[in-house]
Parts: structure tokens; sequence; C-alpha cells
């Protein structure tokens, strides 16, 4: 019965690897991206292009140093603006990676292994540009350290009922728990290319970052065990992050922001909007790198699958919030939703709805599920998606509040413009660099995936 | 395959690794103290003035009173830096060849100020009034220090905002009776030497404190330790 359970299994779904693999031609195949392949001139160009973006960032931030965030197109009604909503966007991209390292090694999908390294990566790039922005934000960058609570001269701990502080604490676990997490796991791949390397300090950087692994029984124990408490101790994290992300808004009595739906609703849609950015690198990564036998049509077709459920979750969230609008019976809730739809911003919030709702919905289509062009596009859609989402929930529902005499518009300035996209640079930037310093599949991973690996009763 | 590293290198990554904490713990308890330090603070530095007016002289040793010279500190959030006639008042009569004295006759001729090095200098996003403190029972020395003693003035205390709060969040440990503001002898009571109050004798400060923060009607600690107390 099982093994017949098995072969339909088999026989429905594409191959996490394609077969005809051993483990010298995994290992040989991945390291020599890192190793052996000369970069070519597309890498050189494309990492070109996200340097110079990153030094526009560098430029925007330096001159907003100078200036102060008087630069910015925030200001009173709209205190937020750019900075918290490309904050949110980040951040939930960040989250793909951490499910799909942790959650999905704890439910033991082994397709996982495949795309957890570079999706573990993103995720911490992505943390990155995301910290920017509050330490940005606050106005007097150079005193962002106030926010860490130490026996300072000012006799005061930080505002501990704020959500703002635990914000600080929940990024800053999260990056710590992603920092360590993908460390660990890329140390026996470290070891692997240690050994291959053919240049001598190329030996001593990696040597140093495997630390003294060596692949003996003991180590790998000790690996394991690291690996599964680190992912039971991420966990949590995929789900507190965003969660406490969206008690800066919840816990406000914003219309628009105070609404209890928001934690679960956030988490679903960081996911939703991570797994898009796994996917419109992927697809690149996998064309160009010739990796489709690693990264295959079943993982694409699980991504979709993933951001298919994971969007429904936000639908749903839409929805309640419209619902709420009108069943509270509270004028103030039943506004900001008329806003939404027939205001001044009601370009976006349409937008929004056709990219994270609407657009999606083709996913049902299998043809499409497994169409790498049309997952990149999709996928790019459900980022503007969800960028446009954080857009109106921070710009739409500080516009218009209780009072008319405070309403005002909010326009971006070039400023905002080039922060945001310089972040784009850096994370393209970053995960260019790392494609060719590090294996961008977990090399030992994969190898435990081919029929070699099963361990055979005698 | 030779090794690539030293067989030293295992012992030598292991106390990094272990060192790091311990190097890291350290430049933290560096960094607190020197941020509480007089490099940072000035506490207890001794200014340059135009005129080195010693305070030990006219307080301890002539018994002048605080506000012969500081006039508004009753009245006003500034206590006041004296104008040239108040020194001329006594030096236009002794001392009147004095060098050391001649920016002041030359200041009471010109009209122009001294200009005095300010010593106790708060930030001037903090609103400090002296009237208020001097009213509820705050004496001159308990944030002056020994002034009677200073032969040139300096800041007796780090005047940070943990110290502000150190009193703030519990005033009764330094409240004195408003006579003995200006008495730079006033000792804190105890059981030999107790304060007497309205006919009301008082062995321990706490108790004395807690009776004057009554009677002088000092705002609760939620109250005098609010952001806008003094961030306004």
């Amino acid at each position: 019965m099982e093994e017949q359970y098995k072969m339909t299994e088999d026989a429905q779904r594409s191959p996490v690897i394609e077969p005809g693999y051993t483990f010298g031609t995994v290992t040989e195949k991945i390291s020599a991206i890192v190793l052996t392949r000369p970069a070519s001139n597309g890498w050189f160009l494309g990492f070109g292009i996200a340097f110079m973006l990153t030094m526009m960032m560098l430029y925007a931030i330096g001159y907003l140093f100078l200036k102060g965030i008087g630069i910015w197109g925030a200001n009173i009604p709209i205190g937020w603006g750019f900075a918290i909503v490309n904050f949110v966007w980040w951040i939930g991209i960040g989250h793909a990676g951490t499910l799909i390292s942790a959650i999905l090694l704890l439910l033991r999908q082994s397709w996982r292994n495949s795309i957890n390294r570079f999706a573990e990566a993103m995720t911490l790039f992505a943390v990155a540009a995301a910290g920017i922005f509050p330490l940005i934000h606050v106005g007097r960058p150079w005193l962002a350290y106030w926010l860490f609570p130490y026996p300072s001269t000012m006799g005061v701990w930080p505002q501990f009922r704020s959500p703002l502080m635990w914000d600080v604490f929940a990024v800053s676990t999260y990056a710590t728990i992603s920092l360590l997490f993908w460390f660990i796991g890329l140390i026996p791949d470290m070891a692997t290319l240690r050994d291959r390397a053919a240049h001598p300090v190329t030996r001593i950087i990696y040597g140093m970052l495997s630390m003294g692994w060596r692949g003996s029984a003991r180590h790998w124990h000790r690996y394991e065990t690291a690996y599964l408490l680190l992912a039971g101790l991420a966990t949590p994290l995929v789900l507190s992050v965003h969660t406490v992300v969206s008690f800066d808004f919840a816990i406000a009595i914003v219309p628009g922001w105070h609404t209890t739906i928001f934690p679960p609703y956030f988490v679903a849609g960081a996911i939703y909007s991570g797994f898009a950015m796994v996917l419109m690198l992927a697809i690149p990564i996998r064309k160009i790198y010739g990796l489709e036998d690693f990264i295959t049509e079943r993982h694409l077709q699980n991504s979709a699958k993933v951001m298919l459920a994971t969007g429904l979750i936000v639908a749903y969230g839409y929805g309640i919030e419209a619902f709420m609008g009108w069943y509270s019976g509270d004028r103030y809730d039943a506004f900001t939703l008329w806003n939404r739809l027939h205001g001044p911003y009601a370009v976006p919030y349409w937008s929004l709805l056709s990219c994270n709702i609407f657009i999606p919905q083709v996913l049902w289509i299998r043809k499409l599920r497994t169409s790498p062009v049309a997952l990149f596009l999709i996928s790019g859609v459900i980022l503007v998606g969800m960028w446009l989402e954080r857009f109106i929930i921070v710009v739409v529902s500080l516009h218009r509040d209780f009072l008319n005499s405070s309403w005002g518009m909010y326009y971006p300035t070039r400023w905002d413009w080039m922060t945001f996209i310089g972040t784009i640079g850096m994370f393209l930037a970053a995960m260019f660099l790392f494609l060719r310093i590090l294996p961008a599949i977990s090399i030992f991973e994969m190898r435990t995936l081919l029929p070699e690996a099963e361990v055979k009763a005698e | 395959m030779p090794q690539i590293f030293h067989r030293s290198t295992n012992t030598l990554s292991r106390a990094t690794i272990f060192g790091a904490v311990f190097v890291v713990a350290a430049l933290g308890w560096v960094a607190m103290e020197v941020q509480r330090s007089p490099y940072v603070t000035y506490a207890g530095v001794r200014r340059p003035q135009p005129v080195p007016f010693s305070h030990e002289h006219h307080v301890a040793g002539l018994g002048i009173d605080c506000r012969y010279c500081h006039t508004s500190v009753e009245t006003s959030s500034f206590a006041g830096i004296p104008p040239t006639k108040t020194c001329m008042n006594c030096h236009s009569q002794i001392w009147t060849n004095a060098q050391l004295l001649e920016p002041v006759r030359a200041s009471y001729r010109s009209g122009e100020s001294l200009q005095w090095t300010r010593v106790n200098q708060l930030p001037d996003f903090v609103f400090f009034n002296h009237s208020i403190h001097v009213n509820k029972g705050v004496g001159c020395n308990t944030c002056h220090g020994p002034v009677d003693q200073m032969p040139l003035m300096y800041q007796q205390e780090s005047l940070q905002m943990e110290w502000c709060l150190n009193c703030h969040r519990a005033p009764e440990k330094n409240l004195r009776p408003r006579d003995q503001v200006f008495n730079m002898r006033y000792q804190q009571p105890t059981g030999i030497n107790p304060v007497v109050v309205d006919g009301q004798s008082f062995t321990d400060q706490i108790e004395l404190g807690s009776a004057l923060v009554k009677k002088y009607s000092v705002r609760n600690v939620k109250d005098i330790t609010s952001c806008s107390t003094c961030h306004r």
C-alpha cells in the first residue's frame, strides 16, 4: 500500500534532484561556481550596476545625515513615510529564508535542501536592508544606540511598553539567529571548499571559516544537534518577528492600524513576499549557472503553492478589514475603507488588490506554476503588491485620521526613492558577491538527497 | 595533503573566542567608566577665570550670604551673576590697588561686563529652575558642593541626567528646612544633632525629608520624573 502510494507520488512529482548524479558530480558542480568558474562579463555588469545603486544609497544617506529628515517627504500627519514602508517590506521578504531553512527542516521537507542556502543569504541581506531604515529614520542616527537598554548616564531605560522597542529586540534577535543558522549550515561546505581550493590564500580563508571541520562522526553528531536546536529557536521567530512589526501599527489607535487581524496577516504577507523574492532570485540563478537539475520544477511548483496559500490568507486579511469597516459600525473604520477605495490613494489601493489577490490567482493553473518565465513575472507582481500593501497601511491610514483639520498628503521626494532603490542595489550586490564567494546551494545537504545516501538494510 | 594550519591554531582559536568575551566585556566597562569620568563631565575641574575669585574667602572667610551676589536665586530660574557694581560695593574701598582686581576696575570704568567662565552648565534642552529648588528646601551645597571651601570654583557633581534623577526619584533624601537652604554648614539630622521643624525634632533624614515633602507640597515622584518636567 505504502509502496503504491509512493509510486504514484513519485510519478506525479518531478524529482528534487534530477537522476544521474553522484556525490562527486554534485560537489563538483556546486563548488565549481565558486572555485573554478571565471566571473563572466554578465556578472561584472550586474554587480557593477548593483554596486552603483549602493553608492547612490550611501550618497542619499550621507545627504540625509547632513540635512536631516526634512529632505524626505515624511511630515505630519504622515510621519512614517517611505522609511517604515521599506522597512516592513524588506523584513517581510526576509521571512522566507527562515521558513525554508527552519520550519521546513523540522517538517522534514527535503526539497528545501536545494534552496535553503541562498534563501538564508537572502534573508540576511534583506534584514540588513531593512535595518537601515529605522536607523536613519530616528532623526539623529548617531544616537540610535539609545534604542538598546544599557546602563546609560541618563538614568532611564528605553520605553519597554513601546512596540518600537519590541521591534529592536525582534529584529536584532532575528538577524543574530539567521546569521548563526546560516553560518553553521555553511561549515561543512566551507570545509569542502577548503579541501578543493587550489590557491593557498583561498585555502586559508575557507579553512578559518570551516573552524577545523574534518567531517568526523563526532563533528557530524554535534553539527546535527546544533542545527536542529537553532532550527527550533528560529521557528518561533518566523512568526514572532512580523507579529511584533505588526504591533507597531496594531497597538496604535489610528483607524486602519488598530486591528487584531494584523499579526497573522502580516506573517502570511511576509512569507508571501519572501517566496516571491526567492523565486525571483532562484529562476535566473538556476538558468545562468545551469542548476536546473538541482532547483527543479518541483521547487518552483512548491514555492508557487506556498505563495498561493499565503496570498489567500492575505486576501482573507483584506476581506476581514473591509468587513470590520462595515460590521463594527465605527464611522472612522468605515471611512478608512471608503478612503482606500475612493480617496486620493485609490489607484495604489486598486493596484494592490490586483497585484496581491487577482493576478496571483493564475497560479492555480499548473502550466503557469511550472513555467519559470511566468513565475518570475508573477513573483515580481507580488513583490510590487506587497510593497503597495505597506504603503497603503502606512500612508493612507495616517493621511486622513480623526480630524479633517489635520489631513494631509504624502509625496515621496527623490531622496526617498534614491534610498529605496539603493537598498535594492545593496541587496543585489550582496547576492552577487555571495554567489561567487560561497556555495549557493548546500553541497552536503544535496548529497543526502542522492540515492547513494540512502541507508539500505542488509 | 599537507596541513594548512599549524597544530597551535586549535589552542589559539579557542583562546581567541574565549578571550573575545572578556575583551568585549572590558570595553563595555571602560566605556561606562569614561562616560562618567571628569574627562567627560568636567566634575572637579577648576576653570580659569578672568579674576581668580575665591568663594572660600568670600563665603567662609567673610561670611557673605549667597544671595548677596546671586540675587535672583529665590525668584528666578537663573541664580544671577553679579554685576561689577556688586564687586565694587566693597572693592571701591578695600584692595583698591590690588593688581589682581584690575579687570574688575577696568570693567567698572568701561561699563563692559566681566566675562566669567560658566562652571555649572546644563544643556539647553534642560529647563532648570533655581527658585523652585530653593523654595522646596534643596540646599545650595546639595548640588554645588562645599562652595565655601572652593578657592577656585568647580562643578561638584556630574550634572548627568542619572544624577538629577537620583534626587527626583527620592526627594526626601536631600530636603532640608527652607531657612537652612543657604547655610553652608548645615548637617543632615542625626541622633546627636537633631533638626527642629515647627517644634518637632527629627533625628533621621528620611523622616525629616518626608515631613518636608508634605509641608512644602513637593509634587509626587511620578510628576517630578515626567519627561516634560525638565524637557519641555
